[in-house]
C-alpha cells in the first residue's frame, strides 16, 4: 500500500532503528508514481522543441491547440485513473461520449428541454448507466473488461438507433444556436477570461489577426472552458485520492479487495462509485463536444476508452489496480495530446504519429515499471 | 445471483451478434441485402439507406443493411460470404478494395445471385466481377472536377483533410484534386483522425505552419464540420477556398453562409435507390441497362442550394 496518510502529531525523534532503511530526501522526493510521466513529459517537450522550434507550436496559439486536445484526454483520464486504481476497467466510455452527446442533443432539440435541464438529465442518466455497469461487475463477479465491452456495443448501438429513430439521421444539428443564450451552456463550450485576452491583444502582448474575418482580434480569445475544467478535475481527483480517507479506500479496493473488506472498506460501494465517476467524466466530454461543435454525431468518442487507458498507463498506473496517480494520468494525457498534434506543426509525414505514439507508450511503461520497483521493492 | 449473471451473458452475446444489422419493414417479394464498408455511424449511409428503403417500398421488396461495425474490411468479407450462403434474391455491395472483397463478390455471382455494386469502386472493377452494373461517383474524377473549379478561382495550393486514411477512396479524391489544380499532392494531405476536436486542431496546426494554403478540401461531413469550426476560430472562414465532399444540414448552412464554396454531391440517394430498382427489373422482367450509372459528381453551390436544403441528410 502506498500513499497512506497518517494524521498523527509529529513524534519526538526516536533512536535510529536498524530495521528501517534510511533514504536520502531527494531520493524520497523522486520516487513517486508520476516520476515516469514527468520524465516522459520533459522528453516529449524537448523532442518537439527541437523538431518544431521554429513553428507556432509553442506560441500561445499552438499551446491552446494541443492543450485543448490534451484537455479532452485529461477529463476522461481522471475518471479512468480513479476507476483503474480501484481495480476496474470501463471500455464503454468512448461509446458513452457519443451516447451522452446524442441524448443531450435529442432532449434539447426534440423535446425542447432547456440546455441546463438537458445537461442535468443526461448526467443523471449516464451516472445511472455507470452504476448499472458497476453493479453488474460486482454482482456477477465477471471481469469489468467483459461487462463494459458489452456496454461498448449497447451504448454505441443505442446512440445510432435513437438518432435515426428520432431525427431520421445519425447527426443532430442546430444545438449551437439553442445553447447560445443558455445560462450555463457557456460553462461547457465557452471560453474563460475573454476580456483579459482582448485587453492583452490591444496591449500587443498577444498577437492579433492581421487578416481574415477576425482582423484585430487576439489570436487566442480566451482559455477554453474545457481546459479550466480539466485542471479542476485533476486537482479534485488528486486531492480525493491522496488526501482523504475515501482515497485510501480506492487504493485498498483495487490493491487487495479481500484484505480491504476484512478491515471494513466498503469495496462494492467504492467500485460502483468509481464506475459512476468515470461515466460522468465521459458524459461531461460528450456534452462539451456537442455544445462546442453545435451538433451531436453518433460516431463521437470512438476509441476514446483505449486512449484514456493509454494516458493513465503512461501516467504510471497499474493495469491490475491499486497503484497510480491522477497527476500522472494528466501528464500522460498531455504527452498524448502533444504527440497527437505536434507532428502537424512540423512538416513530418503525418501518418507517422501512430508509430511515434506506440513507441512512447512502450518507453513510458518500461520507465514506470522501473520506478514502481524502486518504490514498492517488488522484484 | 445466477439469473443476473445469465442475463448479463445473454445480453452480451445478443449484442455482439446483432451489432450492425438492421432490417427494414417486412414486405412480400424479393429479399435484397445491401452490404457497405463503413463503420456504423457514418452519416452518409443514412441517405443511401433511405433511397434503398424507398425503392424497396415502391416495388414491394425487402432490403436489409449490413456493414462491419468498426469499418474493418476483413469483417466485410465475412459478411459478404455469409450473405452469399443465405442466397438472397440479390446483393447490393460496395467495392472498397477490389483485391479484398473481389473474390467473395465473384463467388456470389458464380452462385447465381445477381449483384449490383455501388458507391466505392469503378465500373471496370464491377464488370470484371460479373456484377450487373455499378452506381457511383468515380472518386478521382470527382476530385479532379473539384480541383479544376478551384484552379479557375485562382487557387494554387490546398490542404486535404483525410479522415479515411487507410481507405483508397480518400487518397484518390485528394490526388484528383491535386491533378485538377495541377500540383503535386505531397504533404498537403493530412491524417486527420476521427475526433472532432483533434480534426479542428490539426487543421489549425497545419494552417498555422502553412499560412499560404489557398484551399481546404474536406472528404465528408465528419471532417467538414470541425474544419468549419477551425476556420471560424482562426479567422479564415469565408476567406479561404473551401470544398467538401457530400452534404448534410450543417454543410448546406455553411454553403449558404459563404464559408464553403461548394459541396461535391455524389447523390447517395441514387446509389441506394437505383440498385434496388435495377435488381427488381432484372428479376421480374429480365431487363438490365447496358452501362453503369455515374451518380455524381454534382456540385452544390450557393446558387442551387435552395432545392437541396430541405432534404439534406435525408434524401440528399
Amino acid at each position: 500500500m502506498t500513499n497512506v496518510q497518517t494524521n498523527e502529531a509529529p513524534r519526538p525523534t526516536l533512536p535510529k532503528d536498524e530495521r528501517v532503511k534510511e533514504l536520502h530526501r531527494l531520493h524520497k522526493a523522486l520516487i513517486r508514481p508520476e516520476l515516469g510521466a514527468i520524465c516522459g513529459t520533459i522528453a516529449v517537450f524537448v523532442f518537439f522543441m527541437i523538431l518544431a522550434g521554429g513553428t507556432q507550436m509553442f506560441a500561445l496559439e499552438g499551446v491552446m491547440n494541443w492543450g485543448t486536445v490534451s484537455a479532452q484526454f485529461v477529463v476522461l483520464a481522471v475518471g479512468v485513473c480513479l476507476l483503474m486504481i480501484a481495480g476496474e476497467f470501463d471500455l464503454s466510455l468512448g461509446s458513452m461520449v457519443g451516447f451522452s452527446g446524442m441524448i443531450f442533443a435529442l432532449l434539447v432539440m426534440k423535446l425542447g428541454i432547456p440546455v441546463w435541464g438537458g445537461i442535468l438529465l443526461t448526467m443523471m442518466l449516464c451516472a445511472s448507466l455507470g452504476m448499472i455497469n458497476g453493479w453488474l461487475v460486482i454482482r456477477t463477479g465477471l471481469p469489468s473488461f467483459i461487462v463494459t465491452l458489452a456496454f461498448l456495443f449497447i451504448l454505441r448501438g443505442a446512440t445510432i438507433w435513437s438518432a435515426i429513430t428520432f431525427n431520421r439521421q445519425p447527426v443532430v444539428s442546430g444545438v449551437g444556436e439553442v445553447a447560445a443564450g443558455d445560462p450555463i451552456a457557456w460553462l461547457f463550450g465557452g471560453e474563460a477570461f475573454t476580456g483579459l485576452f482582448q485587453w492583452l491583444g490591444q496591449q500587443g502582448v498577444i498577437a492579433t489577426f492581421t487578416k481574415g474575418t477576425r482582423m484585430g482580434q487576439p489570436v487566442v480569445s480566451g482559455i477554453p472552458m474545457l481546459m479550466v475544467w480539466a485542471i479542476v478535475f485533476v486537482l479534485v481527483g488528486q486531492w480525493v485520492l491522496t488526501r482523504t480517507r475515501f482515497g485510501n479506500w480506492i487504493f485498498a479496493a483495487g490493491g487487495d479487495p479481500e484484505a480491504a473488506r476484512y478491515v471494513g472498506v466498503p469495496v462494492a460501494r467504492v467500485k460502483i462509485l468509481m464506475f459512476m465517476v468515470a461515466a460522468l467524466c465521459a458524459a461531461f466530454l460528450g456534452i462539451e463536444q456537442v455544445i462546442e461543435f453545435g451538433s451531436a454525431a453518433s460516431d463521437r468518442g470512438i476509441m476514446k476508452e483505449f486512449e484514456a487507458i493509454i494516458c493513465v498507463v503512461i501516467g504510471g498506473a497499474l493495469l491490475t489496480g491499486g497503484y497510480g496517480s491522477v497527476v500522472g494520468a494528466a501528464l500522460g494525457a498531455i504527452i498524448f495530446g502533444v504527440v497527437q498534434q505536434g507532428l502537424f506543426f512540423t512538416n513530418v509525414e503525418s501518418s507517422l504519429f501512430r508509430v511515434f505514439l506506440g513507441s512512447i507508450l512502450l518507453a513510458a511503461v518500461l520507465a514506470n515499471t522501473y520506478v514502481r520497483r524502486l518504490i514498492t521493492g517488488e522484484k | 445471483m445466477k439469473s443476473s449473471f445469465k442475463n448479463a451473458l445473454l445480453s452480451a452475446v445478443f449484442t455482439v451478434a446483432t451489432v450492425g444489422w438492421n432490417v427494414s419493414a417486412h414486405a412480400d417479394g424479393e429479399k435484397y441485402v445491401l452490404i457497405e464498408h463503413s463503420p456504423d455511424s457514418e452519416t452518409f449511409w443514412n441517405t443511401v439507406k433511405n433511397g434503398a428503403s424507398l425503392a424497396a417500398k415502391e416495388v414491394g421488396a425487402e432490403v436489409t443493411f449490413r456493414n462491419p461495425p468498426t469499418g474493418d474490411l476483413a469483417d466485410m468479407v465475412r459478411i459478404i460470404q455469409q450473405t452469399t450462403a443465405e442466397a438472397p434474391s440479390g446483393i447490393i455491395v460496395t467495392i472498397p478494395d477490389a483485391d479484398l472483397v473481389g473474390g467473395p463478390i465473384a463467388d456470389a455471382v458464380a452462385k447465381g445471385i445477381p449483384v449490383v455494386t455501388m458507391n466505392t469502386g469503378t465500373a471496370e472493377q464491377s464488370k470484371k466481377l460479373g456484377a450487373l452494373l455499378h452506381v457511383g461517383q468515380p472518386e478521382f474524377d470527382a476530385g479532379e472536377g473539384a480541383g479544376e473549379r478551384a484552379k479557375a478561382a485562382g487557387i494554387k495550393s490546398f490542404l486535404c483533410v483525410n479522415s479515411l486514411f487507410p481507405n483508397v477512396a480518400g487518397e484518390q479524391r485528394c490526388q484528383g484534386f491535386a491533378k485538377g489544380l495541377g500540383v503535386e499532392l505531397g504533404k498537403q494531405m493530412i491524417d486527420s483522425g476521427t475526433d472532432a476536436a483533434e480534426i479542428a486542431n490539426r487543421v489549425k496546426a497545419y494552417l498555422s505552419a502553412n499560412p499560404d494554403t489557398g484551399a481546404v478540401l474536406a472528404l465528408g461531413p465528419m471532417t467538414a464540420l470541425p474544419t468549419i469550426q477551425a476556420l471560424k476560430d482562426n479567422g479564415m472562414a469565408g476567406q479561404i477556398f473551401f470544398a467538401t465532399f457530400d452534404l448534410n444540414p450543417d454543410i448546406s448552412k455553411a454553403i449558404k453562409d459563404g464559408v464553403i464554396n461548394f459541396a461535391i454531391d455524389q447523390q447517395p440517394f441514387l446509389q441506394g435507390y437505383l440498385p434496388v430498382i435495377t435488381l427488381t427489373n432484372y428479376l421480374r422482367y429480365g431487363v438490365v441497362p447496358a452501362n453503369s450509372v455515374l451518380s455524381g459528381p454534382g456540385f452544390v453551390t450557393k446558387d442551387n442550394i435552395k432545392l437541396v436544403e430541405s432534404l439534406a441528410g435525408q434524401y440528399r
